[in-house]
């Protein structure tokens, strides 16, 4: 058992699922019902992030392994046990799905069929993402990375646009067929190593052929999953037709959980396959954030627009992850928070205007500075940090992207860090054609600026925008330790001979 | 600690005025802003009095390995003549603005931007590590896209707004690139662990482009680029005349007196770094003379009176990169100081003109002005000798001396930088005398219901010009011993480094013609300003025909914009649309095109009804299953 005497792990990740039960098993119909259902996973939302706040508090960033380690048998016959753990890498991942869950129940406000099921599926797919991000053995991370798509799937298919259902399967198979691979993966790392332990397959000796097909695995995995070029088209699609609320958890959580799979497998366990790819990684890195970012630029739907600039963004974390040195891969996980923040916080302003029953084709908007000027200083905050200006959380990401890239490479710094131009061209032009010039359209002179609810859902992530612009250290300060020990890895498996040096330096 | 105050009580007065509005009412909130402009100039007056100090340390920001830029204040000499430069005529532009903006909607909104703005610079110009000056640069380049855009429902100013920001930004590229090499050759951004280190780096090379670069030439470049954005220098000069969509006072205290010079400033800062890179100095001396000459040719056909002055900007800003090209970083302060003084003044009496026009700002329709705006006149004519640089008027004394530092430098570029200076000496003079004539004398040429209007601005308004003008006039003698004179040494301190073979320290060897030729040229564009507005209006007209293409080249401003929007502009809007076709058709193509010939999937799919969506979960339920179970049986 951990040092806190219970499984507050376990604790975290199943809590919502009992919410789930107690609202799919809710009585009544109608509004009523809806209400209820909706207050219900909500509070059991926020009850999950104050015990997630509380394991902050209680986290030991000094330690690069991990902590809260929970343990039991499992499937004992095959010698897999259930294995849960946080180390810094997992800790904030974890805390920005606690923290936007209940933000996207706020944001739940128009479902009105359903609603049981959709708080259910809400409820459900929190349970799975933070067991996929607190598994500490490769059959549990399997089974809650798989787990994740059902939810999701069905937020997706049932709620969401008028293609729904198209983009609902696109993003089902795109996903499951990507999963396929790893799960031979999972199959070969079981057969060959013994155990799928994720704390001692990380520094197995895999010869290098094998490192090879297992890192083309992961990739097709988690390349699907992170939205990689050329692998990213099911996103704009999911992210188009997706309810708000889906769009807020795909965008800001859901599309998380590639990184993280190449921070936490392909990296560390495929040291030889990881460098032999770097520059097929960068290629594909530059050309998401170049190619990416003029169609985006092209986009003539706001939530498509974001939508794009979420992919041109996970150019530059596959870029960083991918320097091997600390910066870099600090940078890129620094990007992920910040990327979650500010992605949720454009589509909820997408969400307000889809509210006040606005479509969101930029043709038809515009003028909204006027009337709106808290929603307008919000989208401009947003904005801002989507285009990373320093003293908003997406500028630190960004920067220190660029720095590690630097060390390995001038080209891929300059180019990756070309988003820096485009990335503006698109926001402004986003930003104008919502808020700024004349009114489009007579009616819009009437919408009103933001309820109270919307305040609730803007006003934190805002605050945690300036707070990981100005003080990021707060965050970074738990990386240091598993990313310096995951480098210091990386290093000495390429290099032998230096680690020995490094060794008896020390 | 004062330094601490000078710079964030601009910070407090723009929130207390930009969200405590619905609180404090709109009076109490423009008050409080300010008031803490107030409290800042005065904190930077005392801090500068108190004299240098160590820097100050607020907080930590990035700790990443060895990448450790933090919140801290720097307060060196050059940070300290910033501070108070800034905060000072931030303080009066502020206290104009109240007069300018009156009949405005949003008031509030406008002062709640320039004290952030002020924020924004003074913790660029307080920076301790390229970082922080980054974080300045970004800010004080978000708050000018602010403000070019203010009034935001015109479509002119989202067009010069965006254009701002993105040229910039693409200057800001290559600052953060040259940021991230800095680090990667001294292993830190602080400005003391980067000037200690140079020496030990001088020979060291760094490849690209298939040869290899000393690496403090290569920072030194891509860090000057960034300075070319942020001070509008030829090529990345295009969104300043733009920006004069925004109201003027910020013309006067963003695009002249303070943001626009941070590019200089940066150089400035960087002198130890970029005094090892002869390559880029000289680079910096082209594009400095290139630009005061290339800018001044253009300012003598604009038509409108921001824009004249704008261009006049822009060629000063060359100016003083002239200067810091060949190491003669004091003059190139003193310039900038000197001419942040008569600059504001000039806009802000622009200002006051255009606000007594009913914001008319062609000046082919005024004239007369003169008896009527007699406070502005006398105010426009001080600014205007100050330019041209008439002794005893302030810039006389830099604007000598940039070009005697240029020409004694002995170098190639250092020539050249003095030939362009010199002819834009006599450029300067004609454009300005050439504004001025056609403003204030002659007939008035505006129509009945303006002249009707014609008012002299309120005291609250002439005030601000006033201290100005007082700065304008005396700001030369007074300031040239401290900054430029013999005791420079003693007044910088350590803050500049001026290299030995600096073309500041033979400046006295320049004498005879070489010494009067600006002078001469001044007064001579002065004589020929008088003879083509005053004595025989008909020249410039005919002139105007008989060199039809020469004038329609410079009113088109060389044609830079046009070259630009056919060759980077609209080619980027055409790729934008075929990357989005060759997305959502080739590459999405791909597996679309493979689900419909497996199983039309995707045709099917469109079908499915909402209801058979469970069933579909389902069935993903049991493949689950189905997999786990795979895995068990394998073993």
């Amino acid at each position: 058992m951990n040092q806190l005497g219970f499984p507050i792990l376990s604790l975290i990740t199943y809590l919502p699922l009992v919410g789930a039960f107690l609202v799919a098993t809710l009585g009544g119909d109608g509004e009523k019902s809806a209400c209820m259902a909706r207050r219900i996973a909500l509070v059991f939302s926020l009850i999950v992030l104050a015990l997630g706040v509380f394991l902050w508090t209680q986290f030991n960033p000094g330690i690069a392994g991990y902590q809260f380690v929970e343990v039991m048998p499992w499937l004992s016959g095959i010698s897999v046990e259930y294995r849960m753990g946080v180390d810094g890498i997992s800790l904030f991942l974890i805390l920005l799905t606690l923290a936007l869950t209940p933000i996207a129940i706020l944001a739940s406000h128009g479902i009105k069929t359903r609603a049981r099921s959709f708080f259910a599926a809400m409820l459900l797919l929190e349970t799975m993402t933070v067991g996929m991000f607190a598994a500490t053995d490769f059959v549990l991370f399997y089974v809650f990375f798989e787990a994740v798509l059902l939810p999701m799937y069905l937020i997706i298919g049932v709620w969401g646009g008028e293609k729904r259902v198209y983009a609902a399967v696109k993003f089902f198979l795109f996903t499951l067929a990507g999963s396929l691979f790893m799960l031979l993966a999972v199959v070969w790392v079981w057969r060959n190593l013994g155990t799928t332990n994720m704390a001692v397959i990380a520094h197995a000796n895999i010869p290098p052929s094998a490192q090879t097909w297992l890192f083309l695995a992961f990739l097709a995995a988690f390349g699907v999953k992170a939205a990689v070029w050329p692998l990213h088209t099911w996103l704009p699609d999911a992210y188009g037709e997706a309810p708000v609320p889906g769009t807020i958890m795909l965008a800001a959580v859901l599309s998380k959980m590639g990184a993280y799979g190449f921070l936490r497998f392909a990296i560390p366990m495929l040291p030889n396959a990881s460098a032999m790819f770097e520059p097929l990684m960068f290629v594909l890195g530059v050309v998401a954030v170049i190619y990416i970012s003029y169609v985006a630029l092209a986009q003539t739907d706001m939530k498509r627009m974001i939508a794009y600039s979420s992919v041109a963004h996970m150019g530059v974390i596959i870029i960083g992850l991918f320097t091997f040195t600390v910066e870099g891969i600090e940078g890129a996980l620094f990007q992920m928070l910040s990327h979650g923040i500010v992605i949720a916080g454009l589509f909820i302003c997408g969400g307000v205007l889809t509210a006040r029953g606005q479509s969101l084709t930029l043709r038809n908007l515009g003028g909204l500075a006027r009337n709106m000027p808290v929603f307008a200083a919000a989208l401009m905050l947003f904005t801002l940090a989507n285009m990373g200006l320093p003293g908003t959380s997406g500028f630190i990401g960004e920067i220190l992207v660029i720095v590690g890239a630097l060390k390995v490479n001038f080209w891929v710094s300059l180019l990756g860090g070309a988003g820096m131009v485009l990335g503006v061209t698109y926001s402004l032009v986003l930003v104008r054609a919502v808020l700024f010039e004349k009114y489009a359209r007579p009616d819009l002179t009437g919408l009103k600026d933001l309820t109270g609810r919307e305040y609730a859902m803007l006003l934190p992530l805002a605050v945690l925008v300036m707070w990981l612009g100005v003080y990021p250290s707060s965050f970074t300060h738990a990386f240091d330790a598993p990313i310096a020990a995951l480098v210091q890895a990386h290093t000495a498996a390429l290099n032998p001979h230096t680690a020995i040096a490094m060794v008896t330096a020390q | 600690m004062f330094t601490l105050i000078a710079v964030f009580a601009p910070l407090i007065g723009s929130v207390l005025c930009g969200v405590a509005r619905p609180v404090l009412g709109r009076q109490l909130a423009i008050a409080s802003s300010i008031l803490f402009m107030f409290i800042s100039a005065g904190a930077a007056i005392t801090a500068y009095r108190a004299g240098v100090q160590p820097p100050f340390a607020v907080a930590h920001w990035i700790q990443v390995g060895a990448f450790t830029p933090n919140w801290t204040l720097r307060q060196d000499q050059l940070s300290l003549v910033m501070l108070v430069m800034v905060s000072v005529v931030s303080m009066l532009i502020h206290v104009y603005s109240v007069g300018y903006m009156a009949h405005d909607e949003t008031p509030q909104r406008f002062m709640s931007y320039i004290s952030l703005f002020t924020f924004a610079m003074l913790m660029l110009v307080t920076a301790n590590n390229l970082v922080q000056l980054f974080f300045g640069w970004e800010g004080v380049g978000l708050v000018s896209y602010l403000l070019i855009n203010y009034w935001y429902d015109r479509k002119a100013a989202n067009d010069a707004a965006i254009k701002a920001f993105i040229v910039n930004r693409v200057g800001d590229l290559a600052f953060a690139v040259g940021i991230a090499l800095a680090y990667f050759t001294f292993g830190s951004v602080n400005f003391d662990v980067i000037f200690a280190g140079v020496t030990a780096h001088v020979g060291q090379s760094y490849a690209l482009f298939g040869t290899h670069f000393p690496v403090l030439e290569v920072i030194s470049f891509l860090l000057f680029i960034g300075a070319m954005g942020k001070s509008a220098q030829i090529v990345l000069h295009t969104w300043l005349a733009d920006a004069m969509e925004g109201p003027t006072p910020i013309s006067a205290l963003i695009h002249a007196a303070t943001m626009v010079a941070a590019g200089v400033f940066m150089i400035v800062r960087m002198s130890p770094l970029i005094n090892a890179a002869p390559e880029a100095m000289g680079f910096i001396t082209v594009i400095g003379g290139s630009t005061a000459f290339f800018a001044a040719t253009i300012g003598c056909v604009q038509n409108d009176i921001k824009r004249v002055i704008a261009y006049s900007t822009c060629s000063q800003l060359g100016y003083m990169f002239l200067a810091a090209g060949v190491g003669a970083y004091p003059v190139a302060m003193f310039h900038l100081i000197n001419h942040a003084m008569f600059k504001a003044l000039l806009f802000l009496s622009a200002g006051s003109v255009i606000h007594a026009m009913s914001d008319e700002q062609d000046i082919r329709l005024m004239g007369g002005l003169g008896l009527k705006l007699p406070f502005t006149c006398a105010m426009m004519l001080i600014g205007s000798l100050a330019l041209i640089a008439i002794p005893p008027f302030s810039g006389y004394y830099s604007k000598d001396a940039v070009l005697e530092s240029a020409l004694a430098a002995h170098t190639a570029a250092g020539t050249y930088g003095w030939v362009c200076g010199t002819a834009a000496a006599g450029l300067t003079a004609f454009y300005t005398s050439r504004l001025f004539f056609l403003v204030f004398t002659g007939k008035s040429r505006a129509p009945k219901h303006v002249q009707d209007h014609v008012h002299e601005s309120p005291l609250v308004m002439l005030v601000p010009l006033l201290v100005l003008a007082v700065g304008s006039f005396s700001s030369g003698f007074v300031l040239k011993p401290y900054f430029i004179g013999a005791q420079f040494q003693n007044f910088w301190g350590n803050s500049i480094a001026v290299a030995a073979n600096s073309g500041m320290l033979s400046m006295e060897s320049i004498t005879g013609l070489a010494k009067m030729a600006p002078l001469l040229l001044g007064i001579f564009g002065i004589l020929v300003a008088v003879l083509f507005y005053l004595l025989v209006p008909s020249i410039p007209g005919r002139l105007a025909q008989g060199m039809a293409p020469v004038y329609r080249f410079l009113l088109n401003k060389w044609y830079f914009d046009e070259i630009y929007d056919a060759l980077l502009v609209r080619p980027s809007l055409r790729l934008a649309k075929f990357a989005w076709r060759n997305d959502d058709q080739v590459i999405d193509g791909v597996p679309n095109g493979l689900a419909a010939l497996t199983s039309d999937a995707s045709t099917q799919a469109v079908k499915l009804q909402t209801g058979s969506i469970a069933l579909y979960a389902f069935i993903m339920l049991i493949g689950l299953l189905v997999f786990v179970s795979l895995f068990i049986w394998v073993k």
